[in-house]
């Protein structure tokens, strides 16, 4: 699957199926501190990923004061 | 995973509430931690006229849409910091949000309005970015809240901002600002009200609004913010978050139940009195004035003289770079 990353906006091929938790563990990514976008829908963390699909993972922390 | 409340398949998953929820019912939690916030902390009514500070990030955006659709009378204000690109897209944003909808929007731009830039003024002042920034954009929300007749000004702090500048305030002991953080400033003399309905709402959950919503924001991040202080309290905890959902809620909602109303003296007597400035007219803390050839000169004016006078200054100049950057910047300088 294609995973699309932000700031800076990079992009990363997955082989195989994945649970939406499994890819951020995979990634070092917490579940708090982003979003899991599949063509324009939020998936939850037990949804499973295909091969075809393109993944977007939106980081949702901000840092301005 | 299935909708807590139809049983539909769920978008989210929010362990905090240990429940997933579908789109319909997701939207529904958060307007009803909106609608809780404004109640419980009496905010506003629907008659009042609200002025929304709005960058074109997320929580901006995401709270004016929230308080549009609950009902109320908002317009938004948009203050164009002159931070390079970042700024020219957020307008953008922010913009297209407000024709889109048919809301009023407000923009005051600090160079042709007032001849700088947030880099140029931090340059110009020694201050940090932020704190030249932060300065600048609350003078200016007063100000055109107390011009324009709005009754209150609304920000768009989310339960993560507020906790992570409660863990500041808790690790220095700095009692005077923990009296103080509150989620609603009183108007008083020269002051408008000033409040945060985000506060029983995660970044998460707000980003998710936006999503859903089909609201596009900046998800780039302001140059300025890089490895500053805030971002790492707010890292510290979600790691906290992450072991035990609930962590960030019961810490900064805790602390407004039951500590908030142990510091409510020493908050009233930081209402002190306040004087107009010579210059611009805006009311002036003692704290924060300043005798300019035996005139009382406020904070903003003394930055706006200094920075207007410097040259323009780069977003690049200014900012500091992170990690990966400085180390690419040392393999170059190595070679
Ligand atoms: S991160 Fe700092 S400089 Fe950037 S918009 Fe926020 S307060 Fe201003
Ligand atoms: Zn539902
Ligand atoms: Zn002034």
């Amino acid at each position: 699957m294609k995973v699309i990353l932000r700031n800076p906006r990079r992009e990363i091929v997955i082989d195989g199926r994945r649970r939406v938790h499994a890819l951020l563990a995979e990634l070092d990514l917490t579940r708090e501190g982003h979003l899991v976008i599949r063509n324009g829908t939020l998936v939850p963390g037990d949804a499973e990923l295909d091969r075809d699909d393109v993944i977007e993972i939106r980081p949702v922390i901000s840092g301005g004061a | 995973m299935k909708c807590r409340t139809c049983r539909e398949p769920a978008i989210i998953d929010l362990p905090r509430h240990n429940a997933n929820f579908c789109a319909e019912h997701f939207l529904q939690l958060c307007r009803r931690q909106v609608a809780k916030a404004i109640h419980d902390h009496e905010m506003f009514t629907a008659s009042d006229r609200i002025l929304v500070a709005v960058s074109g990030g997320k929580d901006s955006l995401a709270v004016w849409d929230l308080l549009v659709d609950l009902g109320y009378r908002a317009d938004g204000l948009y203050i164009a910091l002159g931070i390079g690109e970042y700024s020219d897209e957020s307008r953008g944003y922010a913009e297209r949000f407000a024709a889109e909808r048919g809301l009023v929007l407000n923009v005051v731009s600090l160079r042709e309005e007032y001849g700088y830039d947030v880099p140029t003024a931090a340059k110009a002042t020694g201050r940090v970015p932020c704190s030249a920034c932060g300065m600048s954009k609350r003078h200016l929300f007063d100000k055109a809240a107390l011009d324009g007749g709005y009754d209150v000004v609304v920000t768009g702090h989310n339960l993560d901002d507020e906790a992570a500048v409660l863990f500041g305030n808790a690790l220095r002991w700095d009692v005077e600002y923990l009296a103080r953080q509150l989620p609603v400033l009183p108007a008083r003399h020269g002051f408008p009200r000033k409040v945060k309905p985000l506060i029983r709402l995660t970044e998460r959950e707000m980003a998710a609004w936006c999503v859903v919503r089909g609201i596009d924001y900046i998800i780039e991040e302001c140059p300025m913010a890089v490895g500053n202080r805030h971002l790492g309290y707010k890292e510290a905890l979600n790691a906290l978050e992450e072991k035990s959902p609930g962590t960030k809620a019961s810490y900064y909602l805790g602390f407004l139940d039951r500590m908030a109303p142990l510091l409510a003296e020493l908050a009233a007597t930081g209402a002190d009195s306040v004087r107009p400035c010579a210059r611009c007219g805006a009311a002036t803390g003692v704290a924060d004035e300043h005798a300019v050839d035996g005139e009382i000169v406020c904070a903003f004016c003394r930055l706006v003289e200094r920075s207007a006078a410097h040259a323009p200054v780069s977003v690049d100049l200014v900012r500091k770079k992170s990690r990966a950057e400085r180390r690419a910047t040392m393999e170059v300088e190595a070679r």
